[in-house]
């Protein structure tokens, strides 16, 4: 059983011990323990199931690389599923469940899966499920569904916050052990601006555990010396629990760090997403440990070597009394001596090697430890943990020599660089023969802007495997790197670590390298997705030769770890397959990010009320005070209508439009776009973006006017207003000023740059208010200050003045059809001037009225809206708005769009009216059908509605739509589809103007 | 005539950092080619500064002049001097091709000061404010809207547009809240 060893333990604090449960039951761990640590400690050797088979799975790894002991954390709204229990550090209180079993972890019932493991074969998915091609949907994805997936999604809102930040410096060096450590020191000494980041919670990576002695004291004094040195630099920012997630084209890279997750609750953001811009990137991301393949290596007790040299060494954390070791190499060597010197008996070292020489071995054998050369796991013994192994020779089929009784199994299959920084942007990896394992190649670097490397790897993350070199190599690719920014670095002796000789190691895929079928489907190389050895060599069978379709066909590699100890393993086991070179079959695309990142990060401060930028008016408060229905338009939110008490929307609606139509309506139109346009090129620039001609409208004048882009289709509308000699005012529609401004910059910057025009967006500048209704003229008389008569002020007219002493700009226009005024104030006088005309307005009836009786009652005058009518492909004569087209001019943007063929074609829809025969509304979006179907089996159509309302007014269903012959037609009954699909609606081709046709309302 | 409020009428928070919406102020846009005659007269005229540099903004007391563009300026002055510095300029530019505009109330601005200021901005603005140089005008954004800031007395001020003055209160707020210090 695995237990806590009386001392030692240089990561924990005993003095401080942290309660915590899982499952429910109540453990104890200590300060700075792993959560996994902890586990273990408490004898929990059972931490999850796998996916597919819903094996046992315990601890294998002691970091990132984890892919069993994953558990749920927390709960409501601090629930995570998939949380690695080996990153996970403890804290008081910490609840956690496992995952992926029914009804209990200790007996599961999908473990039955196991049994038929030769029934749910490599692709059993596609083989099982393709036929009958129904079944898929009614039947077995929803079971598959069911059943996928090892957490379980968070139900409750996040209680936590994230956050983002912005980062910058020369260099970034990833990774916090001794080679990235002494890469800061070398740059940071050149008076570079270094960021350090380190995925733990403390510095110094491997070395101190492995027992590393530098300039002749621990690693530990050289690791605690260059932090201190790296802390005093001001031009160096050093962040623990911080992992280098992805690195992205133009030295961008993203940084998780973990703020507060081992203090949850305290207030501080949970995650903080650093997103960094490096001048270059020095990975020192050190190397993950292989598992080696033999019959029965997932169950749990087994481990990696490193990884119980980990829990023994930093959390004084025993895996069992005996533990046996199995490797290919001298590295594991260290875990049998740090057992040994814990206390713990290491019954016996399975190397597969023939013979064993070097300085490790030595040791071990002085220690007295049983060393069985050649030899190899036939299989291990146990269920839910290990009982035994039986050993076997290497070279042999698996013929059992001996059985050895054990607590714990650490294997060793070698190291492998973690090569995913330097290969997500490019960068190419080269095969180490001798170490087995693919490392960076410094002379295939991912590429900055200039065509100069981007990142360097250094240490043993470039493959430099012993700490001697580790540190020459972090020393050289650092001074590298400082060069390549136009530093200089100091000279200085490299830090030299104890040489210790190492004998090299042999690559050893499958153990036995003769096994039978049946110890291959035994040996696991995904544990999370249930992956063996069998699985990859049937893949192989069946054709699948590229390592990136093996992976997807097999679900090698593409669980929550993404294949961090499966993928070298699972490669080379296809090689062999395949009769290939490891090379040659390749590796799969590293992507970011290195682990997990969770959403929150990435959202960051996008969420609740800053989830996005809501644009408001000055007036917004107001209206949400009067309980305004808000509707998205753009990013302001507007009033959609306002509702009183008991009223629906609908019936709100319907007053506002009446009482607009009777007596008087307050529009808040203060998101209409506004653009000045000035300039001696200004009156021909706007001949040129509307289609009417803007050049000739005098001072004091108002007109509508029609944008096209240069295809012809109609863009924007609005009405321009002559301001003096060379200054005109452009209104846009509210979601279009920001689209059109920039349209004019471009025009202006990039085709049109010898002209002398200047544009600037003043729509914020403005409260815009609309007073509409035949009391509007009484209501701005009473409040005084200008002359707003007929005379003075005649449609399409504008004038400066004031108004019940605000300073105002007030325009005859109107969208109603109502005598109107569209007043703009200063912004920051606009809500005071909006309750005024309330106030003033009350005698006359004043109501506020929102966007949908505006959309109303311009329907009911046939004024077209865009976004309604127009699509994008909709060009102005589609709407019978050729009067707005000027003929004399010799260009504007769209008009050779408009010549061509297709769009010149006299069967293209038209508007039309459409009144319903029953009075009935027609639905939104419906389509008048043609006879016969088209190629692709549809009904042929011959028109749709673009607009259709109630029209309170006139108190019947009006509707405005696209026809092919238009108005030709009028007076012809056609027929409407219908939301449920059958029957049509009637409706009669009519006139689109409903309302006061002679348009007399408008002068009031 | 009713008083000028702004947009969030002086909200503030107080974090590890002192957020302040302030205002509002007097904001000219200028539109003009830096070679037009009478440029620097018309500006000296408005605010009594000279014309900044590519990239700088010029200050004293109350009124600032900032380079926005090859062809823009912004000029910053007290609210109720703008009437009379749009007069000014266009008397000192007359028959010259610009455009001076009145946007004070179309931009809200936020004071945030403090020692720590700077990490408030560092969480919402891809600037490298260590490389921020005195009487710099950074223009950038602040998450998802554009803005522009400078830094100024014991912190830096920030302008954006009116209709966002919310949101851009509640991503300072958020930056700034205790415990979050980036340092």
């Amino acid at each position: 059983m695995s237990t806590r060893l009386s001392k030692g333990g240089r990561l924990i604090d005993r003095s401080t011990s942290q309660e915590f449960t899982f499952n429910g039951k109540r453990l104890q761990g200590f300060k700075g323990d792993t959560l996994a640590a902890a586990l273990l400690a408490n004898d929990q050797m059972l931490v999850g199931r796998s996916f597919k088979y819903h094996r046992p799975r315990g601890v294998v790894g002691s970091g990132v690389e984890e892919p069993n002991a994953l558990v749920n954390l927390g709960k409501g709204g601090r629930f995570e599923p998939n949380q690695r229990a080996t990153t996970t550090e403890l804290f008081n209180g910490l609840e956690a469940t496992s995952q992926n079993h029914w009804p209990s972890l200790e007996f599961d019932v999908g473990v039955v899966n196991n049994y038929a493991a030769r029934f749910l074969p490599a692709g059993f998915y596609y083989k099982t499920f393709i036929q009958p091609r129904a079944a898929w949907k009614h039947f077995f994805e929803p079971i598959i569904r069911q059943s996928a997936g090892l957490g379980k999604a968070p139900k409750d809102r996040d209680a936590d916050r994230y956050e983002q930040a912005y980062a910058y410096c020369d260099l970034l060096v990833v990774g916090g052990g001794i080679a990235g450590l002494q890469a800061a020191l070398v740059a940071g000494r050149a008076g570079l601006r270094v960021i350090l980041l380190e995925q733990t919670a403390h510095w110094g990576g491997r070395a101190p555990v492995d027992g590393d002695v530098i300039d002749g004291k621990p690693a530990q004094a050289f690791v605690e010396a260059a932090v201190a040195e790296l802390a005093g630099m001001d031009h160096v920012t050093l962040k623990v629990r911080t992992m280098g997630a992805g690195v992205y084209d133009h030295g961008y890279v993203l940084a998780d760090e973990r703020v507060a997750d081992h203090t949850p609750g305290d207030g501080r953001p949970k995650h903080r997403l650093w997103r960094i811009r490096a001048g270059k990137i020095l990975t020192a991301t050190g190397a993950i440990e292989r598992p080696l393949s033999f019959a029965g290596n997932d169950i749990p007790g087994v481990m990696l070597a490193g990884a119980v040299r980990d829990f023994v060494v930093n959390w004084a954390v025993s895996p069992g009394d005996r533990t046996v070791i199995v490797t290919n190499n001298d590295d594991a060597y260290r875990t049998a001596i740090a057992l040994k010197e814990a206390g713990l008996e290491v019954p016996a070292i399975i190397d597969a090697r023939a013979t064993v020489s070097g300085d490790l071995p030595a040791k071990a054998r002085a220690m007295g430890i049983r060393i069985e050369a050649g030899r190899a796991v036939a299989k291990v013994k146990g269920g839910k943990r290990v009982t035994g192994v039986a050993i076997c020779l290497q070279a042999g089929e698996g013929a059992v020599l001996d059985e050895i009784a054990c607590d714990a199994v650490a294997m060793s299959g070698g190291w492998s660089p973690v090569v995913h920084l330097f290969s997500h942007c490019g960068g190419k990896l080269i095969w180490d023969n001798a170490q087995a394992h693919f490392r960076p190649d410094a002379a295939r670097p991912p590429l900055n802007h200039d065509g100069a490397a981007m990142v360097y790897a250094a240490g043993i993350a470039n493959g430099a495997m012993t700490a001697a070199a580790v540190l020459a190599d972090a020393d050289a690719q650092a001074r590298v790197a400082v060069a390549a920014l136009g530093g200089t670095a100091a000279e200085a002796p490299v830090p030299q670590a104890a040489t210790v000789t190492e004998q090299p190691m042999d690559a050893v895929w499958i153990m036995p390298q003769g096994a039978t079928h049946a110890l291959k489907s035994k040996m696991w190389l995904d544990y999370q997705n249930d992956v063996k050895v069998s699985d990859v060599q049937l893949a192989a069978r069946e054709g699948y030769e590229s390592v990136e379709h093996t992976k997807r066909y097999t679900t090698l590699g593409m669980a929550t770890d993404q294949g961090k100890l499966s993928n070298i393993n699972g490669l080379a086991v296809l090689a062999g397959s395949l009769n290939a070179d490891i090379p040659q079959v390749g590796t799969t695309t590293f992507r970011p990010p290195y682990t997990p990142v969770t959403l929150g990060a990435l959202a960051g401060e996008s969420r609740g009320e800053i989830f996005q930028p809501l644009r408001k008016t000055p007036m917004h408060g107001w209206h949400e005070a009067k309980g305004a229905y808000l509707e998205p338009v753009g990013l302001w939110r507007r009033p959609y209508c306002f509702p009183r008490t008991g009223e629906t929307h609908e019936q709100a609606v319907h007053r506002e439009v009446l009482n607009t139509r009777s007596a008087l309506g307050l529009l808040d139109a203060s998101t209409l776009g506004k653009i000045i346009v000035k300039g001696p090129d200004a009156g021909k620039f706007l001949d040129m973006l509307y289609t009417g001609v803007m050049s000739t409208l005098p001072i004091g004048k108002c007109r509508y006017g029609l944008m096209c882009n240069e295809q012809g289709f109609l863009s924007d509308d609005g009405v321009v207003a002559r301001i003096d000699e060379d200054t005109w005012l452009c209104h846009t529609t509210s979601g279009g000023a920001d689209r059109i401004h920039a349209w004019m910059e471009d025009w202006l910057q990039c085709e049109w740059w010898d002209w002398q025009v200047y544009a600037a967006n003043v729509t914020e500048q403005y409260a815009q208010v609309a007073v509409v209704g035949p009391n509007a003229r009484k209501l701005l008389e009473k409040l005084g200050g200008m002359d707003v008569s007929k005379e003075a002020l005649p449609f399409m007219a504008w004038a400066d003045g004031t108004l019940g002493g605000f300073p105002c700009r007030v325009y005859r226009i109107s969208f109603s059809g109502e005598l109107s005024y569209e007043i703009a104030v200063p912004a920051s006088v606009g809500l005071a001037f909006w309750e005024k005309l309330h106030e003033a307005g009350a005698e006359f009836g004043a109501m506020p009225y929102g966007t949908e009786a505006l959309h109303v009652m311009r329907a009911e005058k046939g004024f077209i809206m865009i976004g309604d009518e127009t699509d994008g492909t909709i060009i102005p004569q589609d709407l019978n708005l050729g009067w707005a087209i000027s003929k004399k001019k010799a260009d504007y943007l769209g008009k050779r769009g408009q010549e061509r063929t297709y769009l010149a074609s006299p069967d293209r829809w038209k508007l039309a009216g459409f009144e319903t025969l029953d009075g009935s509304v027609v639905p939104d979006g419906a389509y008048i059908p043609a006879p016969g179907v088209n190629g692709n089996n549809q009904r042929n159509t011959q028109g749709r509605v673009t607009s259709t309302y109630f029209s309170p007014t006139l108190k019947r269903g009006i509707a405005m739509g696209l026809i092919k012959g238009g108005l030709d037609r009028k007076g012809e009954v056609v027929e409407f589809t219908t939301l449920s699909g059958t029957g049509t609606i009637k409706a009669r081709v009519v006139d689109p103007v409903f309302y006061d046709k002679d348009g007399e309302r408008v002068n009031g | 005539m009713a008083e000028a409020v702004s947009a969030l009428n002086g909200a503030s928070y107080q974090g590890f950092a002192t957020v302040r919406e302030i205002g509002p102020l007097g904001m000219i846009s200028l539109r003009a080619k830096p070679d037009v005659p009478g440029l620097s007269n018309a500006v000296q005229a408005a605010v009594g500064l000279a014309l900044p540099d590519q990239r700088r903004i010029v200050q004293n007391g109350a009124r600032a002049v900032g380079w926005m563009s090859p062809d823009e300026y912004l000029i910053v002055l007290p609210y109720p001097e703008v009437a009379a510095a749009l007069t000014a300029i266009g008397a000192a530019l007359k028959g010259q091709h610009h455009l001076a505009v009145d946007v004070s109330d179309a931009r809200a601005v936020f004071r945030i000061e403090g020692a720590k200021a700077g990490q408030v901005l560092q969480k919402l603005s891809p600037a490298d404010l260590a490389k921020l140089e005195p009487g710099e005008l950074r223009r950038t954004r602040a998450a998802q809207v554009a803005a522009a800031f400078w830094a100024q007395g014991d912190g830096y001020t920030l302008v954006c547009f009116r209709s966002v003055a919310t949101y851009v209160m509640g991503l300072l707020t958020h930056s700034a809240m205790p415990g979050s210090e980036l340092a």
